[in-house]
């Protein structure tokens, strides 16, 4: 057994806010504080350890909720960028691998990095059906996170073939069957309806318009997308990347279909992408539409978003949305990566650097920031970047000592553009975070929208996936939140004063299991025979690619 | 097994297009029947248990675990080694040989930068725009085939995913157009509806051409023409392009190692992307590789050292460097002092005189047949087959992972495993 003494735990789904306790591991799981005497029974065997904490901050292992991490676009990305690698590399050290960093780093680094910050369990953001078996191979070699991947499901064909039959049970049976042959742990959903569009040489807008082969609106794939999800009681809902994103004036498509899911749970990822306003008479046409995003949801109940907060320097944006990374391309002129999948979905790749003196990019800054500051409940709101598009994950620290710190944010302010003030907000907000409540939007927030009960909290039966840091109050919050003095992954020690130790492990695999009609797959299979370009019966994920694999169950009604 | 077994969709690893519909009937550890192969693929299951390896050292039979140990010591005692070939193996025994550069400190590199490596480096310049196959077969209304020739090195491209394949919205030959760019008319030419005959080595001009009518702009011509063509024919073929809702290019070997190399792929991905540029249209492009998981050399090397191929770790951590790195260049300059080469036969492929400082040092073979380079080789392990005696996973010329099926027994492990029992020696050592 392991005891950690003299912590200051930060638990927000427990309530412990700065409570002096101590924690107790066994078998890789928080256990209860034994009996004195069965302490002693421990000591007398020496199978107690003990290391005393000295009033550092302990926190849950930090969970990200959207991260582009394995798979075949993020690999791409790699292939794509010798120049993103060239001056960041890292020696094999021990047993540790060696590998390269920057803004799309190789597996290991990916590992090496979340650990190094604290995180314990990450989720791959998108990955197409036929290419998962590449997104396993490389969850095999992405050490100390437990990880999961959600499976584009927004402009598949069968998906969109089964909505426009009004067929929802067979949508139902086709997504569950989709999870299970892909090994993923939910569905993502990238602009629907847009992708399939782009494929066919046409352009869509907003959710209402019908539109492509099939004849939908978005609003239609939203819409039964949702309730399939609701229905199948996947842990974590539908993670939708809005229609529209990345335009001026598109936050009124982001409202709209907010208001249209209101009744369904929803998260919609990297939301400052979706919450931009449009001022026809500014020469920028881009403006902010903060106010009216972190409005709506403040209304709404059920609804959580993450940020995808903007980092100024290199990033490498890459998604599912092809249309996207075009436009993407034509405003940046640099370097295009496409690539269609055939029956499923779309993608694209483009370098991009953000700059402090550009006035979009600042405004698109500012977005994130400001939703942070707006969105009144932290269990609503959770921290990306989603990386590496609008930065790398190793920002984390510094987007929290932002909003931890009013007065690093105004030295910050004064960095960017002179005309920031005229088009933002953000000098005006005082709102700072407090320890607690950056526990919520990167530990225990996430966690929860994820389904994933074991995780993001410190009680009693949870994964002990534990990061302590050194006190915020005689260091620099950016330096705490960048080395913590300790990690602990499933109970193990993996960091130690900042370092990695020389016992390289690779984590779980986040998988769930909805059931389905066994039908579905005659159902399915002569059109997939037909217009996949490979065999049905080589399409499912193999167990030859699990290695540690976690079933989270499909239960979301009490 | 003495009953008639029969195995459905198997995957044929012999080339990039790697066709997974293959059915094998088999008996007494023995192919029987044979399905859906085309010719390569047939002769190719057909030699399959012949002329197998066996372990060898100095051209002296010896045993599995000697031949193994051997490696580990050459290697180990390697100042600077080389780690070549990768192309016809899994994508495991890739990812492992990955790991035991990394422990002896080897460059390593695939065959892939003496066939599509230039595309990748174009790559890397300027993107590429690019679809998987099945996507060309349901969408594309024109598909371009440029120094490429699947009728003789892909027989069944075209069956399945290309001209005459029934797709969603492609539904036979005469839903597409076909033109082919070559210097000769290929079997893939007849089956055109258009053969442009280029000058060799004059492929760049010949797509830069296409870009400035593309773009508005008149090209430059020597006599009235561009890489042998009359500037018309040129124009006309630029309209084909234009008019095209879904077009695809799919280029060979004679646009990636010829003239300007890869600068040549560089000319064709400027092209597809302005192309792109017509809301109304779309362009993809596609190399047609040739080994069966060339692709998967490339990608499993990336995800763990952020880099395809060319990769050096004498530093204990990845660098990369074309012209510096690639096998070729490491031979011909003879920096290298051993090699260890994976299912890969540099000996019958690569240039003279990087062939012939392969007999200079001490060479160690994987490879389930005798060929060119094992016959020299100091040392040489025994391997099973990919995809008919051993599983794992190859990547088809899109990136779409597939997973192989063993059907037959074998006396020997795979390549991925001797690769990781090597490691092992040397990492314990």
């Amino acid at each position: 057994m392991l005891r950690l003494k003299n912590a200051v735990i930060y638990d927000p789904t427990n309530n412990k806010d700065g409570v002096k306790e101590d924690i107790w591991i066994e078998n890789g799981k928080i256990a209860a504080e034994p009996k004195p005497e069965v302490v002693k029974e421990l000591k007398a065997a020496d199978d107690l350890e003990e290391i005393d904490l000295n009033g550092k901050i302990v926190m849950a292992g930090g969970v990200d909720i959207h991260s582009h991490i394995a798979g075949p676009k993020v690999n791409s990305g790699r292939v794509l960028r010798p120049e993103d690698h060239r001056r960041d590399n890292v020696a094999r050290k021990g047993k540790l691998r060696s590998g390269v960093g920057s803004t799309v780093p190789s597996s290991y680094v990916t590992g090496y990095r979340y650990s190094l910050m604290g995180y314990t369990t990450v989720m791959e953001a998108a990955g197409p059906p036929m290419k998962a078996k590449h997104i396993h191979e490389e969850f095999g070699d992405l050490p100390y996170i437990d990880k999961g991947f959600l499976v584009l499901s927004g402009n598949n064909y069968f998906v969109l073939k089964f909505i426009s039959e009004n067929n929802q049970q067979a949508l139902k049976d086709y997504l569950a069957w989709l999870i299970n042959v892909t090994g993923a742990f939910g569905l993502k959903v990238v602009n629907p309806g847009g992708v399939e569009a782009w494929k066919e040489g046409k352009r869509m807008r907003g959710i209402d318009e019908k539109g492509t082969h099939f004849d939908l609106s978005p609003k239609e794939i939203l819409l039964a997308l949702a309730k399939a999800a609701d229905d199948l009681e996947l842990p974590h809902p539908i993670h939708l990347h809005t229609n529209d994103l990345g335009s001026a004036g598109n936050y009124k498509t982001a409202i709209n279909t907010m208001k249209l899911l209101e009744d369904y749970r929803l998260h919609i990822t990297h939301v400052q992408f979706s919450s931009y306003g449009k001022n026809e008479d500014s020469k920028i046409k881009f403006a902010m539409a903060t106010d009216e995003i972190a409005a709506e949801i403040n209304r709404q109940s059920k609804l959580t978003v993450d940020i995808g907060q903007l980092v100024f320097g290199e990033a490498t944006t890459m998604t599912a949305d092809g249309i996207l990374e075009y436009n993407l391309h034509k405003l940046s002129g640099n370097k295009w990566v496409n690539t269609d999948v055939e029956m499923e979905t779309g993608s694209g790749i483009v370098p991009m650097n953000y700059k402090k003196k550009n006035l979009v990019n600042d405004i698109q800054w500012a977005t994130g920031m400001e939703l942070f500051l707006k969105i009144e409940d932290p269990w609503k709101v959770f921290l990306t970047t989603d990386h590496p598009n609008a930065g790398p994950f190793t920002a984390y620290p510094w987007i929290i000592k932002l909003l931890m710190d009013k007065n690093y944010r105004k030295d910050y302010i004064s960095d960017l553009n002179d005309k920031f003030d005229e088009y933002t907000d953000l000098s005006s907000l005082d709102r700072e975070y407090s320890l607690s409540e950056i526990a919520v939007i990167s530990r225990s927030g996430p966690a929860k929208a994820l389904g994933l009960k074991n995780k993001g909290h410190l009680g009693v039966g949870a994964d002990a996936d534990i990061t302590i840091y050194n006190n915020i109050e005689d260091n620099d919050i950016a330096e705490v939140f960048a080395h913590p003095a300790y990690v602990f992954k499933s109970g193990k020690m993996i960091v130690k004063a900042g370092e990695l130790l020389d016992n390289l492990e690779i984590g779980k695999t986040l998988v769930t299991k909805p059931e389905y009609d066994q039908n579905i797959i005659e159902l399915i299979r002569e059109d997939f025979q037909k217009y996949y370009s490979i065999s049905i019966d080589n399409y499912p994920v193999t167990d030859h690619y699990y290695d540690k694999i976690e079933v989270i169950p499909c239960v979301t009604k009490e | 097994m003495t009953e008639l077994k029969t195995f459905k969709n198997i995957t044929c690893t012999f080339c990039g297009a790697l066709c997974d519909n293959i059915e094998v009937k088999v008996k007494d550890n023995k192919i029987e029947e044979l399905k859906n192969a085309c010719a390569i693929s047939r002769k190719k299951y057909e030699h399959a248990l012949k002329d197998r390896t066996s372990p060898m050292i100095n051209g002296e039979e010896s045993t599995y675990q000697e031949v193994i140990e051997k490696a580990a010591e050459i290697l180990k005692n390697s100042k600077n080694p080389l780690i070549y070939g990768l192309s016809s193996t899994t994508a495991e025994a890739q990812k492992n040989a990955v790991k035991l550069a990394e422990l002896s400190g080897a460059n390593i590199d695939s065959t892939s930068s003496v066939c599509h490596g230039p595309g990748t480096m174009a790559k890397q310049l300027v993107g590429m725009i690019t679809a998987t196959l099945g996507e060309i077969k349901n969408r594309s209304d024109l598909m371009v085939f440029w120094g490429a020739n699947p009728v003789e090195a892909h027989p069944n491209h075209s069956k399945r995913y290309t001209m005459l394949s029934e797709g969603l919205f492609k539904k036979n030959r005469s839903d597409r157009e076909v033109i082919v760019f070559d210097v000769r008319k290929t079997p893939t030419a007849k089956m055109a509806d258009q053969f442009i005959r280029v000058e060799p080595g004059k492929d760049f001009e010949l797509l830069m051409a296409l870009r400035l009518i593309i773009q508005g702009k008149k090209p430059e011509t020597e006599a009235g023409k561009v890489a042998g063509l009359e500037l018309a024919e040129i124009e006309a073929a630029a309209e084909k392009l234009k008019n095209a809702r879904y077009g695809s290019i799919f280029y060979g070997m004679g646009l990636t190692m010829t003239g300007a190399k890869y600068m040549n792929t560089w000319a064709a991905m400027s092209l597809i992307r302005d192309l792109n540029n017509d809301h109304q249209r779309r362009f993809v492009m596609m190399p047609m590789r040739g080994h069966g998981n060339v692709a998967g050399s490339e990608i499993t090397m990336a995800w763990q050292t952020g880099y395809p191929f060319a990769v050096n770790f004498s530093k204990a951590y990845p660098r990369y460097n074309p012209g510096e790195y690639t096998a070729v260049d490491l031979l011909a300059n003879k920096e290298v002092d051993a090699a260890f080469i994976i299912a890969s036969d540099p000996a019958g492929n690569l240039p003279k005189k990087a062939a012939a400082h392969l007999k200079d040092i001490p060479t160690i073979i994987l490879d389930p047949h005798w060929n060119f380079t094992s016959d020299f080789a100091d040392v040489v392990i025994p391997s099973a087959l990919k995809g008919i005696t051993a599983s794992g996973t190859v990547y088809r010329m899109d990136h779409v992972p597939l997973h192989l099926r063993s059907f037959l027994e074998d006396e020997w492990p795979d390549d991925a495993a001797a690769v990781a029992q090597i490691g092992e020696l040397i990492e314990n050592a």
